[in-house]
C-alpha cells in the first residue's frame, strides 16, 4: 500500500507492505539507519522517533500508521534553521562524554528532546525517570543525565534568544 | 592549524560526530548488493537427540535458497569451532574437549544450541521456510545448575565426560594452606552464588558474508571485538579459507563486554553458506536470539574459608568453586574460572598461602565465557565478602582488619602465592581516599535518618585489585594460551605531515579514536585533529588480537607508543642529513627536530615532506617514507585495583534496596584521557550493581529453559535505579608499560558487586543477617526479613 508522510521536513511517498514495522520502513526501504533495533520487546528505546512531536517507539508502530503523520528521525535533527551546527542536545551529548558505543545514543536524543520541549525546567529526577524506557549499557547513565539536563538549558536558552 | 592534545587532556571525542548525527556504521546497517537474508533454527530443547531433519517442505517454500545442516557441515569436511584456551588438572591431564559442532550434529546441549540456517531472498521467507523444517528430536532430561551437573545421576551431556566435569583445576600450596589453618584462632566460612549473567550489550549480533568467485576471497562484516582472531580461528581452524582469502571487517559495534570476543559459529556458517550461495547472506539477531546464543558470564557456586590468627592477620585462604561452562566449551570459556580467578584470590592482602580448586562443568545451557571482568568480580566477590564476615564474627571494624592485612606501598613489586607479582599499587591510600570522598564519618547521621523514615541503611567497601592488559603471551602460554596476546601498531606519517594509526585493538565504545590520537599527538607533536586511528579491518589493519581484558590501551596503547618512538628515530636520521649534523646532536621536541644547543630547526612536516620526496635524502642508507610499525607483547599484567564504597537503603516493606550512594577511588596508572576513564568506571561500575541488585540469567531444572529470556526477565540496570556515582583516580604508575597505564575497563565491574552486597548485609546485619545472595532483588530481601523473625521496624 501506498502511505504520504512528512519526513525531516520533506514529503515522502512509499509503498509499504502493511506489516511493516517503522523502524523496518526507515531502515530497510528508506536507509536512515540512525534509528537502531536493540530488543523485540519495546523495552531499549534505541529506535525512538518522533511522531508528530511526540516520542514514539519506532519498532511497535505499523508504517501504514504513518499516512499523513509527520515523522522526524535522528538525520533530521539539527539545530536552528540556518545553521549546521548540531542540534543543542548533540552538543551536550558530546560536551559531557553522553555516549560510548553509539548504539542507543540515537533513542536517547530523541527521548531527551521532547523530555526538554515539554518540561522546560528539568530536576534530575525527572531525567532519570523519562529515561526509564531507554536502556544504555555503557555509561551508567551518569554523564547520559548531566547531557540531557545541559542540553535541555541549552535549548531554552536558545529559544529565549 | 590545530592543537597539540596530549596525555591527560580531556579533549572531546572523535568519534562522537557520527553517533550523534545517525551515520554510525554498524553491521546491520550495511547492504550488498544481491544480499539474501539468513535465520538460524535453534533448538527449544535443553537436552535431546537430534534423530533427523526433513529439509523438504522448507526448500519448496517461496523464497527459500538452501537449508544448511550438521551433515552439510559433515559432508564438507568442516572443523568444530575452537577453544582458545587448554587447561590441565593438578597432575598435568588436559580438560575433556569435545567438539563444538557450528551446527548441531546427532545431539542438542542447550536452548538456542544451532540446528539449520535458512537462507532465502527475504528475512520474511527465511522465517517462513525455517518454520516448515521438520526436526525430529529425542528430548532428554536437562541438567542447568553446577550442584545437579557433578551428581551421580545425572544427566551426561557427552559420553566420554564422567560426571559432566570438564577438568578439576587446583592452584596453589595446598599443604601450606592446611597446615596454616591448623593453626588459626578464627576460621570464616562462606558459601554463596556467583549469578549467571548476559552481557546484552545494546547492539544485538549481526554477520554478512560475501564470496567474490573472481578472486576467490571471502569477506566478513561482523560483531566483532576481535577481527583477526575471527580470521585466524574460523579461516584456519574451521572453514579452511587460508588467511590471505578471507577478509573480517568489524566496524562500529555496538558495545562488547566481552559477549562480541568469542568467534561464533554464526560467523562460520554464514561465510561458508555464502560460498554455497554465491550471493551476500546477512543474519542479524533479535534480542530474544541473544538470550539464549550470546555466551553467558559467571555461574560459580563456591565454598570459601579463611583462616585468621588471633589479631586478624590473614592466615590462609581455602577456595573450592563450581564454574559452569554451558553446553561446550567457548573460545576462552575454561580460561575465565580458573586462570582469571585463582590467581586473583590474594587482593591487595599478604595472605601468604591460598589454594583454590575449580571443577568446570558441562551443563545444558548457553556457553558460559568472559563478561567484563571474566573471572576477576568472581573472585573480588569471593574475598571481599569473608572478609566482612571475618570482621563480623572476630569483633573487628571492616576497615581495620583490610588495613591490618593491606600490602603496603613499599612492599611493591610484591610475589602472591599465587602466580602473580603485583608491579605497583597503594590500596591504603585508595582506601584513605575513599574513606574521605565517601564522607564515611557521616554515615552514623545518614543512617539514622534512613531509620527515622523506616529504612535500613548500610556501607560496604570493596578494596581490590585485578589483573589486566592480558596479556603476556609466554606466560599466558604456560598457562594453557593456544594463541599470542601481543598487539601490533602501525603509524603511517603522511607527506603533508598529518598521520594514520592502523592498530589491532577494536574500539566499541571506549574512545580509543580520541584516546590514541591523543598519545600520537603528545609524542609526535602533531595537531589531534591530524591524527586518524583506523581498526577493525582485515585488510587496512596488519595484525591485532583485538578488545578484551582492558587490554587495549595498556598493550596496543604500548605498540602504538613504540611505533612513535619508532618514526621519531627515522625523523632524527632524515634532520641530521638535511641539518648537516650527527644524528646524535638531533633533539625532537614538540613537533621539531632541531640541532642541540642552535637554532636549526626542520618542522615534523618538512621531515616527512622529505622523506616522501627524497632529492636531498640519505638514500644509500636509509629507505624512502616515513611509516613505523611496532608489536608489543607486555612483560607482565597490569594490576590496577582500588576503594570501592557503596551506600544503601532497604525498605523494610517491600525487600527493595535503592543504591543511594557510590564512591570509587581506583588506582588506574597513567591517565590519558579523564573524561573517558570517568565513564568508563560510570559503566562498569553499574554492570557490578546490576550484578548485585537486578540481573540474574534463570535455567529451568529438567527443560533447560531459559526463563529469563528478554529485557521484560532479565533486569538491566535503569537510570531511575541509580545515584550519581563518585568516582576519582588514585595513581601509582605501571612500572613496566611504556607510559605507565594499567587500563581501566573492568575495574569498576570488577570492584562494585562486593561492595553493594556488603553494604545490603551491613544494613540488614542487626537482624542477624550474615549474607545475601545475588542478585539482591526486593523479593530476596523480603524472605530474609520474613524469615530473621526479629522486629521489622526500624529504630
Amino acid at each position: 500500500m501506498q502511505i504520504s508522510f512528512t519526513l525531516n521536513g520533506r514529503p515522502t511517498t512509499v509503498d509499504v507492505e502493511p506489516a511493516t514495522l517503522v523502524a523496518e520502513l526507515l531502515r530497510e526501504q528508506l536507509n536512515l539507519t540512525g534509528t537502531h533495533i536493540g530488543c523485540d520487546t519495546s523495552q531499549c528505546g534505541a529506535c525512538v522517533v518522533h511522531l508528530n512531536g511526540l516520542p514514539v517507539k519506532s519498532c511497535t508502530l505499523l508504517a501504514p500508521g504513518l499516512d499523513g503523520a509527520s515523522l522526524l528521525t535522528i538525520e533530521g535533527l539539527q539545530g536552528a534553521p540556518g545553521s549546521n551546527r548540531m542540534h543543542p542536545m548533540q552538543e551536550a551529548f558530546r560536551e559531557h562524554h553522553g555516549l560510548q558505543c553509539g548504539f542507543c545514543t540515537p533513542g536517547m536524543l530523541m527521548t531527551a528532546v521532547a523530555l526538554a520541549t515539554e518540561k522546560p525546567d528539568l530536576t534530575e529526577a525527572d531525567v532519570r525517570h523519562a529515561l526509564e524506557g531507554n536502556i544504555c549499557r555503557c555509561t551508567g547513565y551518569q554523564n547520559i543525565v548531566v547531557s540531557v539536563m545541559a542540553g535541555a538549558a541549552a535549548m531554552n536558552a536558545a529559544k529565549g534568544e | 592549524m590545530g592543537n597539540v592534545i596530549g596525555i591527560g587532556a580531556a579533549p572531546k571525542r572523535k568519534e562522537d560526530q557520527r553517533f550523534l548525527t545517525g551515520r554510525g556504521n554498524y553491521v546491520s546497517d550495511i547492504k550488498r548488493p544481491g544480499m539474501t537474508a539468513g535465520v538460524f533454527v535453534r533448538s527449544p530443547h535443553g537436552h535431546a537427540v537430534l534423530r533427523g531433519i526433513d529439509k523438504s517442505a522448507a526448500l519448496a517454500s517461496p523464497g527459500v535458497i538452501a537449508v544448511l545442516t550438521g551433515d552439510d557441515v559433515a559432508d564438507d569436511g568442516l572443523g568444530s569451532l575452537p577453544c582458545g584456551w587448554g587447561i590441565s588438572d593438578a597432575k598435568g591431564v588436559p580438560m575433556k574437549e569435545p567438539p563444538f559442532p557450528m551446527l548441531a550434529q546427532d545431539k542438542v546441549r542447550f536452548v538456542g544450541d544451532m540446528v539449520a540456517f535458512v537462507v532465502a531472498e527475504t528475512p520474511e521467507q527465511a522465517n517462513a521456510g525455517a518454520e516448515l523444517l521438520k526436526i525430529d528430536y529425542e528430548v532428554l532430561p536437562s541438567v542447568v545448575g553446577v550442584l545437579e551437573a557433578v551428581r551421580p545421576d545425572a544427566p551426561q551431556l557427552f559420553d566420554d565426560v564422567p560426571n559432566n566435569i570438564c577438568c578439576d583445576w587446583e592452584l596453589g600450596d595446598k599443604a601450606a594452606v592446611e597446615s596454616a589453618f591448623k593453626k588459626a584462632a578464627h576460621v570464616a566460612k562462606l558459601s554463596l552464588v556467583n549469578n549467571r549473567l548476559i552481557g546484552n550489550p545494546m547492539e544485538p549480533r549481526a554477520a554478512i558474508a560475501e564470496y567474490e568467485p573472481g578472486t576467490d576471497r571471502f569477506t566478513l562484516w561482523t560483531t566483532s571485538q576481535f577481527p583477526h582472531v575471527v580470521r585466524f580461528l574460523m579461516g584456519a581452524l574451521v572453514l579452511n579459507i587460508p588467511q590471505h582469502k578471507l577478509r573480517v571487517v568489524a566496524p562500529d559495534v555496538g558495545g562488547g563486554f566481552g559477549v562480541k570476543q568469542f568467534h561464533y559459529g554464526e560467523e562460520a556458517v554464514i561465510t561458508w553458506a555464502a560460498k554455497r550461495v554465491r550471493r551476500p547472506v546477512k543474519w542479524v539477531a533479535s534480542r530474544s536470539e541473544g538470550y539464549v546464543s550470546d555466551r553467558h558470564g559467571r555461574d560459580h557456586v563456591t565454598e570459601a574459608e579463611l583462616a585468621l590468627d588471633e589479631t586478624g592477620k590473614f592466615l590462609a585462604f581455602r577456595v573450592n568453586t563450581l564454574a559452569n561452562m554451558g553446553g561446550y566449551l567457548s573460545t576462552f570459556g575454561p580460561n575465565i574460572p580458573t586462570n582469571l580467578y585463582g590467581p586473583l584470590l590474594g587482593g591487595v592482602y599478604t595472605t601468604p598461602a591460598i589454594y583454590c580448586n575449580v571443577k568446570v562443568v558441562f551443563t545444558n545451557t548457553v556457553p558460559v565465557d568472559a563478561y567484563r571482568g571474566a573471572g576477576r568480580p568472581e573472585a573480588t566477590f569471593v574475598l571481599e565478602r569473608i572478609v566482612d564476615v571475618a570482621a563480623s564474627e572476630m569483633g573487628i571494624d571492616r576497615v581495620e582488619i583490610r588495613r591490618r592485612n593491606m600490602i603496603p606501598k613499599e612492599a611493591y613489586p610484591y610475589q602472591t602465592p599465587v602466580l602473580v607479582q603485583y608491579d605497583s599499587g597503594d590500596p591504603v591510600g585508595c582506601l584513605d581516599g575513599a574513606l574521605v570522598a565517601a564522607d564515611v564519618k557521616n554515615f552514623g547521621v545518614r543512617k539514622a535518618a534512613s531509620a527515622s523514615k523506616g529504612k535500613f541503611r548500610g556501607l560496604g567497601y570493596s578494596t581490590y585489585v585485578e589483573a589486566c592488559g592480558l596479556a603476556p603471551s609466554r606466560f599466558a602460554g604456560r598457562l594453557g594460551a593456544r594463541g599470542g596476546l601481543y598487539e601490533s601498531a602501525t603509524v603511517r606519517v603522511h607527506p603533508t605531515g598529518q598521520v594514520t594509526v592502523m592498530i589491532g585493538t577494536h574500539n566499541h565504545g571506549q574512545g580509543h579514536e580520541t584516546t590514541f590520537a591523543q598519545i600520537v599527538s603528545d609524542k609526535l607533536g602533531v595537531a589531534f585533529e591530524n591524527v586518524d586511528i583506523v581498526f577493525g579491518d582485515t585488510d587496512r589493519v596488519q595484525f591485532g588480537m583485538g578488545t578484551y581484558g582492558s587490554r587495549s590501551l595498556v598493550v596496543g596503547g604500548a605498540a602504538l607508543s613504540k611505533a612513535t618512538d619508532k618514526v621519531i628515530v627515522k625523523g632524527k636520521k632524515i634532520a641530521a642529513h638535511l641539518l648537516e649534523a650527527s644524528e646524535a646532536d638531533i633533539q625532537f621536541e614538540a613537533g621539531k627536530f632541531s640541532v642541540a644547543g642552535t637554532d636549526r630547526i626542520k618542522t615534523f612536516e618538512e621531515i616527512a615532506g622529505a622523506a616522501y620526496v627524497p632529492h636531498n635524502y640519505p638514500l644509500e642508507v636509509l629507505e624512502p617514507g616515513l611509516e613505523e610499525q611496532a608489536y608489543y607483547d607486555p612483560v607482565n599484567f597490569t594490576y590496577p585495583g582500588g576503594c570501592h564504597i557503596a551506600e544503601v537503603e532497604v525498605d523494610p516493606e517491600t525487600g527493595t534496596v535503592t543504591l543511594v550512594n557510590y564512591t570509587a577511588v581506583d588506582d588506574v596508572g597513567t591517565v590519558i584521557n579523564p573524561m573517558i576513564v570517568e565513564g568508563q568506571l560510570h559503566g562498569g561500575i553499574v554492570q557490578g550493581v546490576g550484578q548485585a541488585l537486578f540481573e540474574n540469567a534463570v535455567y529451568d531444572e529438567g527443560s533447560g529453559q531459559l526463563l529469563s529470556g528478554s529485557l521484560m526477565d532479565y533486569c538491566m540496570p535503569r537510570a531511575d535505579h541509580l545515584p550519581m556515582m563518585k568516582v576519582a583516580t588514585h595513581s601509582t604508575l605501571c612500572t613496566h608499560t611504556p607510559m605507565g597505564v594499567k587500563g581501566c575497563g573492568e575495574v569498576g565491574t570488577i570492584g562494585s558487586p562486593a561492595a553493594v552486597i556488603n553494604a545490603v548485609v551491613d544494613a540488614l546485619s542487626h537482624l542477624g543477617v550474615t549474607h545475601v545472595d545475588m542478585p539482591a532483588t526486593p523479593n530476596r530481601i523480603w524472605r530474609l526479613l520474613q524469615n530473621a523473625s526479629l522486629p521489622v521496624a526500624a529504630e
